[in-house]
C-alpha cells in the first residue's frame, strides 16, 4: 500500500493515477449520458429519473464527492506532469517532425483546461447558481429544453463536447497503454477502438442539443 | 549533388552554440550522412577551421554511437535506419538540411553534435543484479524457452542505446529505452525473481534524472532505428504499477 503512494513520487506513477482517475471519469460520463439521453422518452421519464437520483441523498453525495475527488487528482497531476514533460527539454528544435502522434494528443492539457472550464460553467447553470432560462428545481426536462432552445447555449455546449471529443480521443487509448492494458495487438485499439468510444461518447452528449434545437425534443 | 548543412556548432558544454550553413557542393549518391560530414571536415580541416564533432563507431548501425536530428528526425527521414547507415541518395538536389543534435536535459550537448549519454548508463545500472547461476557453463537445454518468448526478448535486446526516441519525444522521456532494457530480461526466466524491482528502480532512476514523463504519443517507436515497440512500454508500465502494489517501496534519493 505504502509503494503505491511512493510510487506517486514519479512521473509514472502520476499517469497511473491520471489513467485510473481518467477511467473513472469515462465511466462517470457514459453514466451520466445514459440519465441525460432519457430526454427523448419524454418529460416523465427525464423527471422521474431526476427525482430518483435526488431520493438516493447520501449515495448520490458520496458519488459526487468520489467523481470530484478522481476530477481533483486528474487536474493536479495533468499539471505535474506537463510541467515536468516541459522541463525536460530545455533548449527545443530549430527542426522538428512530428512522426506518429496526434494533435489531440498534443494538445491534452489544452482540451482538459477548456473541459475544467466547461465543467465549472455547467454546475453553476444547473447545480449551484442556476443560472439557466426559466430554471425550475422540479422540472429537468424543462429547463434542459429552455436552455437548448437558445442557439449560444447549445453552441457552447456542442463546442465544449468536440473539445472533450478529442481529449477522450487520445486519452482512451492512451489510458489503456499507461495501465499496460496493451499488448502485441495495440494498434487497433490506437486506431479505431479509443476513437470509436470518444465518438460515441460526444455524438451521445451532442445528440440531446441537436434535437432540441430541431425542434424533435421541446 | 548540392546540398546546404545547416549545422549546430557549439564549442562545449557551457557555450551558446548556433547554426552554421555550409554549403557542399560535390555529395555522391552512395555516401553515408556521415562519410559526407568526414568530406565536409577535411575541407573545413584544410581551411583551418574546428571540424564538425559528431559521434561514430560502427557505422554499420548496431553499437548505437552515432545519432542526431537530420532536418527534424532522430536519425533522418529513413526509417529503421542509423545516421550512419543514411545515404545521400535519399535526400534531393538544391535541398537544405537542419543536422543539430539530440536534445534532452537529461542528455546534455557537449560539442557540435555530441551528446552525454551517461544518463542512460545510469538508468541500466540502476535495474542491478540478475540471480543468474554463475560457474561451470550451464547445460544448454537445462532452461527451455519457447520459441515466440525468446523473439520478443531478442526484440527488445536489439536496442543499442543510440538515444533516439528520447530526442524524439515531445516529453523527452527515456520511456522505450527504459521499456527495452526492463523487458528483454523480464521476458526471460532468469529475469523473474528481480523483475518488478528492477521496473521500480529503473523508472525512479529514470525519473530523478530529469527525463520526462510518457504521453504516449508514439514518437519513440517511429524513430527507432531497431524497430522497437511501444508494446514494451506497455509491459514496462505493467511490471512497474503491479511492482508498485506488490512489492517494497524503493528509497528514492530524490525524485
Ligand atoms: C471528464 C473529464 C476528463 C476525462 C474523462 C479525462 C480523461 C483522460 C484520460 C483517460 C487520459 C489518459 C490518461 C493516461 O494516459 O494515463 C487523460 C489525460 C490527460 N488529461 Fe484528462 N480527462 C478529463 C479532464 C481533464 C482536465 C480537466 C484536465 C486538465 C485541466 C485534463 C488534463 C489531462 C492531461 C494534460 C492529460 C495528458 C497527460 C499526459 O499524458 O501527458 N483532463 N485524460
Ligand atoms: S556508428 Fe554504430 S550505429 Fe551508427
Amino acid at each position: 500500500m505504502l509503494a503505491v503512494l511512493a510510487s506517486y513520487r514519479t512521473l509514472l506513477g502520476k499517469k497511473g493515477a491520471m489513467a485510473i482517475t481518467g477511467a473513472a471519469l469515462f465511466f462517470f460520463l457514459i453514466g451520466h449520458l445514459l440519465g441525460n439521453i432519457q430526454i427523448f422518452f419524454g418529460p416523465e421519464h427525464l423527471n422521474n429519473y431526476a427525482a430518483f437520483l435526488k431520493s438516493t441523498g447520501e449515495v448520490l453525495w458520496l458519488l459526487r464527492a468520489g467523481v470530484l475527488a478522481c476530477f481533483l487528482l486528474h487536474i493536479y497531476s495533468s499539471l505535474l506532469v506537463t510541467v515536468a514533460n516541459q522541463q525536460a527539454r530545455p533548449q527545443g528544435y530549430a527542426a522538428k517532425r512530428s512522426l506518429e502522434t496526434s494533435a489531440a494528443a498534443r494538445t491534452m492539457i489544452y482540451t482538459g483546461s477548456m473541459v475544467l472550464l466547461y465543467v465549472i460553467y455547467h454546475l453553476m447553470m444547473f447545480t449551484f447558481l442556476r443560472t439557466g432560462p426559466g430554471y425550475s428545481p422540479h422540472d429537468v426536462y424543462r429547463n434542459v429544453v429552455l436552455s437548448f432552445q437558445q442557439p449560444a447555449i447549445s453552441a457552447v455546449y456542442i463546442a465544449a463536447m468536440l473539445l472533450l471529443g478529442a481529449h477522450l480521443f487520445h486519452g482512451a487509448w492512451s489510458m489503456a497503454h499507461t495501465l499496460g492494458l496493451s499488448g502485441p495487438g495495440y494498434k487497433p485499439w490506437r486506431r479505431m477502438v479509443g476513437p470509436a468510444v470518444a465518438a460515441a461518447i460526444v455524438a451521445g452528449y451532442i445528440s440531446i442539443p441537436v434535437a432540441v434545437l430541431a425542434g424533435w425534443v421541446r | 549533388m548540392k546540398l546546404t548543412l545547416r549545422i549546430w556548432r557549439q564549442d562545449g558544454p557551457r557555450d551558446k552554440g548556433k547554426f552554421v550553413a555550409y554549403p557542399v557542393d560535390d555529395v555522391a549518391e552512395d555516401m553515408s550522412f556521415l562519410e559526407m560530414l568526414d568530406v565536409l571536415n577535411e575541407r573545413l580541416t584544410l581551411k583551418g577551421e574546428r571540424p564538425v564533432a559528431f559521434d561514430s563507431d560502427c557505422r554499420e548501425g548496431i553499437c548505437g554511437a552515432c545519432g542526431f536530428m537530420v532536418s527534424g528526425v532522430a536519425h533522418g527521414p529513413q526509417k529503421l535506419t542509423t545516421a550512419c547507415q543514411l545515404f545521400m541518395r535519399h535526400f534531393k538536389d538544391g535541398e537544405t538540411v537542419v543536422v543539430e543534435p539530440f536534445r534532452a536535459r537529461a542528455l546534455p550537448v557537449l560539442k557540435d553534435l555530441i551528446i552525454d549519454r551517461s544518463a542512460l548508463d545510469a538508468i541500466v545500472q540502476a535495474g542491478g543484479f540478475i540471480s543468474a547461476r554463475t560457474g561451470s557453463a550451464p547445460e544448454a537445454n537445462a532452461m527451455l524457452i519457447a520459441k515466440p518468448v525468446a523473439d520478443r526478448s531478442m526484440d527488445a535486446a536489439a536496442c543499442i542505446g543510440c538515444g533516439a526516441c528520447i530526442a524524439a519525444c515531445p516529453n523527452a522521456s527515456a520511456m522505450l529505452f527504459t521499456a527495452a532494457k526492463v523487458s528483454h530480461l523480464g521476458l526471460l526466466p532468469q529475469g523473474q525473481p528481480e523483475r518488478r524491482q528492477r521496473a521500480l528502480r529503473m523508472v525512479a532512476k529514470m525519473n530523478e534524472l530529469g527525463f520526462g514523463g510518457c504521453s504516449n504519443h508514439g514518437e519513440c517507436e517511429a524513430a527507432c532505428p531497431k524497430g522497437i515497440s511501444i508494446d514494451f512500454i506497455a509491459r514496462l508500465n505493467r511490471d512497474y504499477l503491479s511492482g508498485s502494489l506488490f512489492e517494497k517501496p524503493e528509497p528514492l534519493s530524490s525524485v
